[in-house]
């Protein structure tokens, strides 16, 4: 017999470390285009 | 107002507390767990949730700034899985030792004064080390060792040196072109897993200077390696607390979001600031966690909850300082190059 809980909460563990996964790509993209939006706006301000 | 289901200003102390902890994690390759989990347990959320947490907050913030220091050329991929490898034999014969001394009833002790002794020799060499090195290499400003470029030989430690003498075939070519046994590899990797098994934390205090110093790997390619290996250590760790439930995304996602901005800061200042000053900076750290350990140890052996409570305090305000001064480097060093760069144009 398959132990259905057991299966389920393993299921749920790595739906939630999945999810930091997601979260933390998502996070180091985002910031990237903003590093790279932002830089240029600054270095204009630096040498107005 | 409850955004993720708790109050705004602890919202707010999370997202702070994560930058903080980023930009530590990302510059050295360690500190997470050691921050985090104290953290969660003073702010009164249960053991499980606060390791478990704490663990997943890990596993993101290495996904992170392995990912910055890949787009650096400072992981070395081959290195890190042999390292894996043997830091999980490591781990496993270094728990047997603990369960060992639990039967003999020593175990807390035991684990206790290593904890803190190891953290404070580490911290002490390291730190001795850099000084004596301090402008005597003459290589003033940041530092930008890739995996794949070739390393100074000056720039390797005495033991390491001693440790690629060892030519037990096979041997492999790792980070800076250096050639290496990889029985030696896998030798560091086993005994830095066997500590960190008998101590029980992650091990990054352990394995960013036994990359350095034993194996000569240069330091932002041992750093960006070490967190490779966290990224694997950590998302196992998530994975079994979240089985029991351990893991709040309520707690994670807020300090994962400034994490993410620390650890990208942290991980490119290892690209800027001089390589000396990183391991002033990283020995310092562990010199005040060490002292911090110390009080948390006599808390819990003395059963005064004061000590604890100044042994977190201690550990806060070296993160503080420390996270503070690494950006206040990269600041003035970025400054000093700039104008350079604008004199030698005039």
């Amino acid at each position: 017999m398959i132990d259905l809980a057991a299966y389920s909460s393993a299921v749920q563990a790595a739906a939630l470390v999945g999810a930091v996964l997601l979260e933390a790509i998502a996070l180091y993209v985002g910031y990237g285009a903003l590093e790279r939006v932002a830089t240029p706006v600054v270095e204009r301000i630096k040498h107005a | 107002m409850e955004p993720f289901g708790i109050a705004l200003t602890t919202l707010a102390l999370f997202v702070s507390f994560g930058f903080m902890v980023g930009v530590l994690f990302g510059f050295f390759g360690m500190g997470g767990s050691f921050l985090v989990t104290p953290a969660l347990l003073v702010m009164g959320y249960p053991a499980r949730v606060a390791v478990g947490s704490g663990m997943a907050f890990v596993f993101g913030t290495a996904v992170i700034a392995t990912l910055k220091h890949h787009d650096l050329g400072q992981v070395d991929y081959k290195l890190g899985a042999l390292m894996i490898a043997g830091t999980t034999a490591g781990i496993e014969i270094g728990s047997l030792f603990v369960y060992r001394l639990e039967e003999l009833g020593l175990a807390s002790g035991v684990i206790g004064v290593t904890y803190v002794g190891l953290l404070g020799a580490i911290g002490l060499f390291v730190t001795r080390n850099a000084l004596k090195n301090d402008g005597s290499d003459g290589s003033g400003g940041g530092h930008h060792e890739a995996a794949d470029e070739e390393i100074d030989p000056d720039a390797i430690p005495d033991i390491a040196k001693k440790i690629q003498s060892y030519r037990v075939p096979p041997m492999m070519t790792i980070a800076g072109g250096i050639q290496v046994s990889l029985w030696m590899v896998l030798g560091v990797a086993f005994v830095t897993g066997l500590l960190s098994g008998f101590l029980g934390v992650g091990g990054g205090f352990i394995r960013m200077p036994a990359m350095f110093y034993l194996i000569g790997v240069p330091v932002p390619v041992a750093v960006g390696t070490d967190l490779f290996e966290i990224v694997f250590s950590g998302g196992f760790g998530a994975f079994t607390y979240g089985l029991n439930g351990g893991v709040d995304l309520s707690i994670v996602a807020p300090l994962l979001a400034g994490s993410a901005l620390g650890a990208r800061i942290g991980s490119a200042a290892t690209n800027i600031v001089n390589e000396d000053d990183i391991k002033i900076y990283f020995g310092l750290m562990l010199l005040g966690g060490s002292v911090a350990v110390a009080f948390q140890q006599a808390g819990d052996y003395f059963a005064v909850e004061l000590f604890n409570t100044v042994g977190f305090a201690l550990i806060l305000l070296s993160a503080f300082m420390v996270s503070g001064a690494v950006i206040y480097s990269t600041i003035t060093t970025m400054r000093k190059r700039s104008s350079a760069a604008a004199t030698s144009v005039d």
